[in-house]
């Protein structure tokens, strides 16, 4: 295997010397998460080196950052108004694909690793990431912005500026929390070396967000057979129901 | 302890489940409501979506409304006849109620009309209860020992065709009042997404003339088969039922229901009604506050109408 990376990286270098200097390579503490009966959330560890055949260059220092995106889904905000005195909606705004999650975790303050630009092909800031058809008039931005706030204040967006460690301009490690709220999904992890607030590399992975076992089987029932699934659910409460009834009146005959 | 739920698709707090299905449970077999109009608020206050709280919530009264009827059969409390008759009008109501619900969804006010429906029934009903109870207990002190006050003017119900004997409720009563208050006690539990005996036991007690011991179980007896009805309506077209939810919240709720019944009996009946009638006010005056004062947050987020 070393041999064949030997080889490999022989007959690599001279292209990637001229394309790409550094390139990453980048490894996950895990890539599925599962969603069990008391999942609590998950922890995930994203670790990596730059790999270069160049001595280090001048100039601007290497920064990295790492992002993990959940699956896009539309979004309606409503905003409410007073009126007749009461707090009602009174706006709707659809949002064509916001991520249900979404983290992004950088070496330095966000402005310092990357440019406007790049960002912007990129879309790697919470804004960027999530899209609306549209235009960006100020009452739009309102309603996009209130996404990125309610979804922040439960954790599902996080900016983590400075958490990404980075050793010798090689090594970097960065760990990310995963509330509990996650929806299935295809998630996708990124990482993006840059220098100079210009992308010099990047590299994609999955993670795959599943419920497992009981979670599962309930899932799918419900969305499979939903009048199975229903009738059993008041089969249950009605035996429960029973049940409850039965060992009280028992309890009671007993003392 | 943590739990994840598979449909709501949050973690919550198991214990805390347990503890909210306990306490409405209590209160459902005290009063014989299905405790849903405080249990869909408390449930939308810990993170569960309101769709999945609303069509659960329905399932959890099948069973603690089934536990409590039990305990009220067993005292012969529960007049069959006459919560057959509340039950058709019920089911009526609940499919008219489902169609008002999916209308109003369509324009994008249900929230709204949910909270004032909520508002206006729940002042009307508890200050109405809570007036006449307070008469009730004055009435008694002021003359220790002296006979309960006579129910006033049946004038009108009595003059409606279509009679019937209803034995264990001692009337002999037209079935037109009992299928109207069916079908719209079935309209406004579909609409707000409760079983309604909130609604139910005072017109029952005020409009019916019915005694108030034979109240309790036969509105539990009718909320069964309509909250039965919801929850498969919901489970088959929206997909909303969190069984592992409904299972924790029925723990507490069946335990809780048998509790409330044995306190139910215990306590005189214008203390019981006294009691709802604070519970219902107080419920009330929450979500009038809340739709006068400026909420924190202006912006609410849901999932994109147009799928």
């Amino acid at each position: 295997m070393k041999q064949i990376l030997q080889i490999l990286a022989l007959v690599l270098a001279p292209l990637a010397a001229t394309a790409q200097e550094e390139t990453v390579v980048a490894g996950l503490s895990q890539n599925e998460v599962s969603i069990t009966a008391n999942f609590n959330g998950s922890e995930i560890l994203i670790f990596g080196a730059v790999q270069r055949f160049t001595p280090l260059p001048d100039g601007d220092p290497l920064e990295v950052i790492v992002t993990i995106e959940g699956p896009d889904r539309p979004v309606t905000v409503r905003r409410m108004d007073r009126r007749y005195g009461i707090w009602m909606n009174t706006e709707a705004v659809e949002v064509d694909a916001a991520p249900t999650f979404y983290a992004v975790a950088t070496t330095n303050p966000f402005r310092d690793v990357i440019s406007d630009t790049e960002d912007l092909r990129h879309r790697i800031s919470i804004p960027r990431a999530i899209r609306a058809v549209g235009t960006e008039t100020d009452r739009q931005r309102d309603f996009t912005d209130a996404v990125i706030r309610i979804r922040t204040n439960e954790d599902l967006y996080q900016v983590l500026e400075g958490s990404v460690t980075l050793r010798n301009e090689t090594l970097f490690n960065t760990s990310f929390r995963m509330p509990a709220n996650l929806v299935e999904g295809d998630y996708t992890a990124r990482i993006f070396l840059t220098r100079g607030r210009e992308v010099v590399s990047s590299y994609e992975t999955d993670i795959t967000v599943r419920k497992v076992g009981l979670e599962r089987m309930i899932y799918t029932l419900a969305h499979e057979r939903p009048l199975v699934y229903g009738l059993l659910s008041l089969a249950i409460a009605i035996a429960a129901g029973w049940l409850a009834s039965a060992v009280f009146r028992y309890i009671r005959m007993g003392g | 302890m943590q739990i994840y739920l598979p449909i709501a698709e949050v973690s919550v707090n198991a214990f805390l489940l347990l503890g909210l299905g306990g306490l409405v449970g209590i209160l459902s077999g005290m009063f014989g409501v299905g405790g849903g109009f405080l249990l869909t608020p408390l449930l939308f206050f810990i993170g569960i979506p309101p769709a999945v709280a609303v069509a659960t919530e329905a399932n959890q009264i099948v069973a603690s409304s089934f536990s409590g009827v039990l305990a009220h059969f067993k005292r012969k409390t529960v007049d069959l006849r006459m919560g057959v008759v509340l039950l058709i009008g019920g089911l009526v109501g609940a499919a008219l109620g489902v169609q008002v619900f999916n209308a109003l969804r369509a324009i994008g006010q249900v929230d709204l009309l949910v909270r004032l429906c909520y508002v206006v029934f729940l002042g009307i009903i508890g200050a109405l209860m809570f007036v006449e109870s307070l008469g009730a207990i004055r009435r008694s002190k002021a003359t220790a020992g002296a006979p309960p006050p006579r129910r006033h003017h049946r004038g009108w119900i009595h003059t409606l065709p279509f009679k019937m004997r209803f034995r264990t409720s001692g009337l002999y009563l037209s079935v037109i009042p009992p299928l109207i208050v069916g079908l719209c006690v079935g309209v406004l539990a579909a609409i707000m997404g409760v079983g309604g005996g909130f609604i139910m036991v005072p017109a029952m007690i005020y409009i019916l003339g019915m005694p108030t011991k034979v109240v309790v179980g036969t509105s539990l007896f009718q909320i069964i088969f309509v909250t039965a009805f919801s929850t498969l309506l919901h489970a088959t077209t929206n997909y909303t039922v969190d069984m592992i939810l409904a299972v924790l919240l029925l723990i507490g709720g069946v335990v809780g229901a048998q509790v409330g019944a044995r306190i139910g009996v215990k306590l005189k009946a214008e203390q019981l009604r006294i009691l709802l009638a604070i519970m219902v006010l107080a419920v009330c005056g929450k979500l009038a506050f809340d739709l006068l004062v400026q909420p924190s947050e202006l912006f609410t987020l849901g999932a994109a109408s147009g799928h």
